[in-house]
């Protein structure tokens, strides 16, 4: 088994680390606390070639393995959350489909965009009646004069509302086939008739990343924006969403780490009963563990990550780790918070935006609960 | 025009440094990374090259390290550097600083380059001296400190940093010098950059290759000795001043300063 990083993945990672230390740190608070979409940062990680990592070199991506992707969300959720889910939503969700499943001229039309970050894309699957039971789309799309028309909503959409968003990719019920729903993937570009954003969400956390409702009234885009097969939506967004569970999990490692590093330095300059916190034995304590349980659950989405980019099946461990990282997230920013004290309640230390910003990880990308049910079904239950 | 990089492969600054009682030398294991100062010096010779003031046709990186060194390397062509030198050979081993500036400039005299950039120290060492040594091997003219570099006609206007301000200087080429960290933002290398890196030419060379004589480095070519090393003496505790009548207060500060002839 070999533990090190290839010279091309710590470099990336090293990279990452300081881009984020030294241009995201500074900004971050101001971008969470105005609610603010970070369209500068998107640009410096677009130059840095961040925003179209796993995909080829000939369309602008970065030609780099999952590995790599896991480690710069990695590092970026070290520092913002919203930065980095800016990012993965991105590259996972949104270009991955197009990436995969995209005809020549839809790679052609939109990777080019993409790849640099100049356009951002997103993956619209949950509706209001349609969240862990994502099959249950409402949405439809009919073919009408080499057109669809589509008609239904989104709910919870990352990166569809902002003034770079260029498409999102939806599910969308074409039709019956045997007696069953058949769900379809279709690209709708921003600006096409009938495609329409809502107000964002006033959220708990991920305040800086865009999320909002997307709603369908006769819209209309070409027969050609069909991604794929007709009728092999679900099985797609199956996929998207296994791939996808690395990303969020790598995100679950870097926050808890994030909150990790802000809780020992804290720890060592507050002092109270004559001496820093960091000699408490209960504080050590804390520290101690959340610092075990990280170096774990790293070792389980690096590991998801390579069995994915060896071809291996990967979704058994993807989803484990996507399980352990998002509960690992929760707890380490309580307990950094707690390290700190009353000065964990205020926003001027960043250990409270990363408890806000922790929730979601046990929630997005699948819940909890649907990580159990696909871990105890590839279990054999 | 050819500009040579000195650059070294250094404890990442995240590690703990550590001495090794028993060699008495620091303890590299560990993760390690390109020296942080050196980054400055890559940048300023990218500066240098897309500046168009000279014409630049090569930057090459230039290290002496074992096998690991070639991470170094690696970074630093990724943040543009156009190929890249490593110099490694176990006789190398526990060379101090004079034997590692001899076989640096052993080795930069099969380059014969016009300029040689260097970050004013290492991270690990910390000596300050390399450039000096390697010039003086070299028969250049030797300049440190350096926050700002122009070009023009063949000669360089620099600043460099004095204890008060800074001295403005010009020389001619070639020449050896090393930057401070103030001369510039050192980019960080793009995924492309980094994806490409090992595709760019990487010469290895042993000490024969470069004539480099065995009895003048190593631990036998080395001329100092490390025979102790001890934690700096803790500071005295200082003298303070309650603040009872501010008047008086600051009648004892100024008198304290004044004994001591500060003011
Ligand atoms: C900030 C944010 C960003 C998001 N971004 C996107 C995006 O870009 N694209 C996108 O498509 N979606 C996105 N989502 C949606 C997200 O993926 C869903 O919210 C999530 O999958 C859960 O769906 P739901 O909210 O409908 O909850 P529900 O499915 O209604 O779940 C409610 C509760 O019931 C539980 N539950 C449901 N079914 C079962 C079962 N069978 N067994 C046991 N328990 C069950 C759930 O685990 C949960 O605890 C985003 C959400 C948020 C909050």
């Amino acid at each position: 088994m070999d533990f090190d990083l290839s010279d091309e993945q710590r470099l990336l990672r090293d990279t990452v680390r300081d881009f984020a230390r030294q241009d995201v740190a500074p900004v971050a608070e101001e971008l969470d606390r105005t609610k603010s979409f970070p369209y500068e940062l998107v640009t410096k990680m677009g130059s840095l070639g961040l925003m179209g990592i796993p995909f080829p070199d000939e369309y602008g991506g970065g030609g780099a393995d999952t590995l790599t992707y896991a480690l710069a969300v990695e590092e970026l959720t070290r520092i913002d959350s919203s930065v980095a889910i800016t990012m993965a939503a991105h590259t996972s969700l949104g270009t991955m489909p197009i990436h995969l499943w995209g005809s020549d001229e839809q790679k052609r039309d939109w990777l080019p965009l993409l790849c640099p970050g100049e356009k951002l894309a997103s993956f619209g699957l949950t509706e209001p009646e349609a969240g862990s039971d994502a099959g249950n789309t409402k949405t439809t799309a009919k073919l009408e004069d080499g057109e669809w028309v589509i008609n239904g909503a989104k709910q919870f959409i990352t990166n569809a509302g902002t003034d770079i968003s260029g498409c999102v990719t939806i599910t969308a019920v074409t039709g019956d086939a045997d007696g069953r729903k058949e769900i379809s993937n279709i690209i709708v570009p921003n600006g096409a008739p009938g495609y329409e954003q809502g107000e964002p969400y006033r959220k708990m956390g991920w305040n800086a990343s865009d999320t909002r409702p997307l709603v369908f009234e006769d819209c209309r885009v070409p027969e050609g924006n069909l991604l794929g097969r007709r009728g092999d939506g679900f099985k797609q967004f199956m996929q998207i969403l296994d791939g996808g569970r690395i990303g969020v999990a790598a995100m679950g490692v870097g926050l808890a780490q994030g909150a990790l590093d802000e809780a020992i330095s804290y720890a060592k300059e507050r002092r109270a009963f004559g001496q820093p916190i960091s000699k408490f034995q209960a504080i050590q304590a804390k520290i101690a563990d959340i610092s075990a349980q990280i170096e774990a659950s790293r070792l389980l989405v690096y590991r998801a990550a390579i069995e994915k980019d060896r071809g291996d099946p990967f979704t058994l461990t993807a989803a484990q780790a996507k399980l352990i990282t998002g509960r690992l997230a929760v707890r380490a920013t309580e307990e950094a918070v707690q390290i700190h004290g009353g000065y964990g309640y205020i926003e001027e230390y960043p250990v409270c935006r990363f408890y806000r910003d922790a929730k979601i990880l046990t929630i997005g990308e699948g819940t909890d609960e649907v990580q159990q049910m696909v871990i105890a079904r590839r279990l054999g239950c | 025009m050819k500009i040579c990089c000195l650059v070294k492969e250094v404890p990442d600054a995240a590690v703990q440094k550590r001495i090794n009682p028993e060699t008495k030398r620091l303890d590299r294991s560990g993760e390690k990374n390109l020296n942080p100062f050196d980054t400055h010096a890559i940048e300023a010779a990218m500066q240098l090259k897309e500046g168009g003031d000279v014409e630049v046709d090569e930057i090459v990186a230039v290290t002496m390290g074992p096998d690991s060194a070639v991470r170094a390397l690696h970074k630093a062509v990724a943040l543009g550097a156009d190929r890249s030198l490593h110099l490694t050979d176990g006789a190398l081993e526990g060379s101090d600083v004079a034997a590692t500036g001899y076989a640096l400039a052993k080795l930069l005299e099969s380059e014969s380059p016009d300029l040689v950039l260097l970050g004013q120290q290492s991270d690990d060492g910390e000596c300050y001296t390399i450039g000096a040594v390697v010039a003086d091997h070299l028969k250049m003219p030797s300049l440190t400190q350096v926050i700002k570099m122009d070009a023009a006609g063949g000669k360089l206007t620099l600043e460099r940093q004095a204890e008060y301000g800074y001295d403005t200087v010009e020389v001619e080429l070639p020449a050896v010098i090393s930057v401070g960290d103030a001369i510039n933002e050192p980019r960080y290398p793009s995924l492309k950059a980094i994806m490409g890196a090992k595709k760019k030419p990487l010469d290895t060379k042993s000490t024969a290759d470069v004539g480099i004589e065995a009895d003048r480095v190593g631990e036998g070519g080395s001329r100092t000795a490390v025979l102790e090393i001890n934690p700096p003496p803790a500071k005295e505790s200082g003298e303070i001043i309650e603040d009872e009548d501010t008047n008086e207060t600051v009648e004892k500060i100024v008198a304290w300063l004044d004994e001591r002839k500060l003011i």
